[in-house]
């Protein structure tokens, strides 16, 4: 496969910095970042990787089956997942995420038919003091209200 | 931008430099005492940094509060092997998002940090990991790094000290147990983040069967801190046994949610009030839950105390990794026991049996309650489950579950009564009304 040459050069140096005799340790990190670039953990990557690092494909494939965020499928161009665990369900979190729902038509891990938008309930992320929050991709977003919400979503529609 | 006013009353140690503009810049760092600690602590000998790190009664801020000296007193210093220093920044427990602040705002004080670590055991490789979620950490982090080579500050013979120190991030992928210390040393060395069996202890055979120091974000950024003003002067911040201060992470029903950094032992409702502004909305207070939502919750009236570690444990809870949650008294107990529930039986790895099953009967249970579809039955068997997972699992994960389980439905055992024999939610009609 081939890749861009960020993607290469990042990959070089996950090869490197783990001990002698430890690629292994790589496989995570190359799938969590080439799956930003290919869209999914595809099967060809995943053969990829494990040759890249000196293992057998199962021994990729159960790492892609076990951590939440590799994705066998594509995701939307803006994956947004909305936190509904304790401190953010305590200030709406539930009704944020069932707002989005309506706002965006799509159920949980589901894609909407245009493919640019995917919705996940997910667990916390790490922002319960500035609840309830939502990330978009890789991108937070606090204190978020349907309005909030909303707006976001228009926004990233007129990104097109 | 801070995501939340600093409070004056704030004991400010790790946190002195946040607002700072540009903090996380080496120069700034610098500017304002950083790598100072290190210059001292390669002047000592190593068992006295460690010696340091007992007196200071720092105690793990990830969750357990085991005392980080101590920790640092088992790794093998001697050993032939190599030994690495490994952060743990998967901060996951619900309710926690401190360590997020520590590496935004000063990442050279915990690099500072694991370099002291590697000073103390020998160690020339430090990793930090970081939850996948945190993504603009990593990139963060990647470039506090570059940085600190860049003037000299990691890399080889560090400012001629003679010490060799590299530091690498290493990103996770989204799983809650990869916070536990022995899954989180399967999960670098590429494989399912399940725990493993102890002994042997990481600090004997951990990453890739080499001699670990792990601690997590907030234990690191402390050790600077140390070294410099020395451990009696962090220990006496806080109280006996309970050294320094921590930072603590308000969320939930309060005015002013956000992240403090107060000395340990600081009383519980004072902090609520003083830090969060009382309870929003002016309701009472129903419940805390203390430390993340693996600790059994607190009664409005169990939270006159103060926050250190061996209160907490005396009042049947726990301080945990500072993931204060304040529940007003308009909240359903069954569905926050619910939500909780939820989230384990999501998180469990499956590797043993009864968190497995159990956090995934209990998750149906409480369901069935919340729904109003329980039985009177229902209710004694949620607790009875909850303890028989209770120190039968393979990790913490399931004492995690089982505690606030037990917690609840002991403390709140009207409230799953009136979920009973069809009946609504109690709860549900106010709650609507809150939000409109």
């Amino acid at each position: 496969m081939t890749f861009s040459p960020e993607l290469e050069a990042r990959f070089e140096k996950l090869l490197k910095i783990y001990p002698e005799g430890r690629q292994r340790s790589a496989v995570v990190p190359m799938l969590m970042y080439a799956q930003d670039e290919v869209g999914s953990v595809t099967r060809e990557l995943v053969e990829e990787v494990a040759r890249r690092c000196g293992v057998n494909p199962l021994q990729v494939d159960e790492v892609v089956g076990y951590y939440s965020m590799l994705h066998t499928k594509p995701l939307g161009k803006h994956h947004v997942q909305v936190c509904t665990n304790i401190s953010c369900l305590l200030v709406g979190g539930e009704e944020l995420y069932e707002h989005a729902k309506k706002t965006l038509g799509v159920g949980n891990k589901e894609v909407t038919a245009d493919g640019l938008f995917s919705l996940e309930e997910v667990e916390c992320m790490g922002a319960c003091s500035w609840a309830p929050a939502i990330q978009v991709n890789y991108d937070f977003y606090h204190h978020v209200t349907p309005e909030k919400l909303d707006k976001l979503i228009q926004d990233l529609r007129k990104l097109q | 931008m801070l995501y939340n006013e600093p409070n004056p009353l704030e004991t400010k140690v790790l946190t002195r430099r946040f607002g700072i503009p540009n903090s996380a810049d080496v120069a700034t760092y610098v500017e304002h005492g950083g790598y100072q600690a290190f210059l001292k602590a390669a002047k000592m000998a190593p068992e006295k940094i460690v010696d340091e790190v007992k007196i200071s009664n720092l105690r793990g801020r990830g969750g357990a509060g085991f005392p980080t000296g101590l920790k640092w007193s088992f790794v093998p210093r001697t050993s032939p092997k190599p030994k690495y220093i490994i952060c743990n920044a998967d901060e996951s427990e619900p309710g926690t998002c401190k360590d997020r602040l520590l590496m935004e705002y000063d990442p050279h004080q915990l690099i500072e940090g694991m370099m002291i670590g590697g000073l103390a055991v020998d160690a020339h490789k430090g990793y930090i990991y970081i939850r996948g979620e945190y993504r603009y950490l990593i990139t963060m982090m990647e470039k506090a790094i570059d940085d600190a080579y860049a003037a000299g500050w990691l890399g080889s013979n560090i400012q001629g000290t003679g010490f060799d120190f590299d530091c690498y991030v290493h990103t996770g992928a989204g799983a809650y147990e990869c916070g536990e210390e022995t899954a989180l040393l399967d999960s670098i060395e590429g494989k399912r983040g399940v725990p493993r069996m102890k002994p042997p202890f990481p600090a004997v055979a951990g990453a890739w069967a080499s001699p670990t120091l792990l601690n997590n974000v907030e234990t690191f950024s402390a050790v600077p801190s140390i070294i410099r003003d020395g451990g009696a002067a962090f220990a006496a911040l806080g109280t006996p046994k309970n050294g320094g201060t921590r930072l603590v992470c308000l969320s939930g029903h309060v005015n002013r949610p956000g992240v403090y950094e107060i000395p340990l032992g600081y009383p519980m409702l004072k902090f609520i009030e003083e830090f969060g502004g009382g309870v929003r909305g002016g309701k009472k207070l129903k419940a805390v839950i203390p430390g993340g939502s693996s600790c059994p919750v607190l009664l409005a009236s169990e939270c006159d105390i103060a926050m250190d570690y061996d209160t907490l444990a005396k009042a049947g809870s726990m301080l945990g990794s500072g993931g204060m949650v304040v529940i007003d008294e308009e909240t359903c107990m069954v569905k926050a026991a619910l939500r909780i529930m939820r989230f384990y039986a999501h998180e469990s790895c499956g590797w043993c049996i009864p968190c497995r099953e159990g956090t995934t009967w209990l998750r149906k249970m409480l369901q069935r309650v919340h729904n109003g579809q329980g039985i009177a039955s229902d209710i004694p068997l949620i607790g009875e489950l909850s303890k028989n997972m209770l120190g039968r699992t393979f990790c913490a994960l399931g004492d995690a579950a089982a505690m606030p389980t037990i917690s609840i439905v002991e403390k709140f055992r009207e409230e799953f009564e009136a979920h009973l024999d069809g009946r609504p939610c109690p709860f549900e009609h106010k709650h609507e009304m809150a939000l409109a």
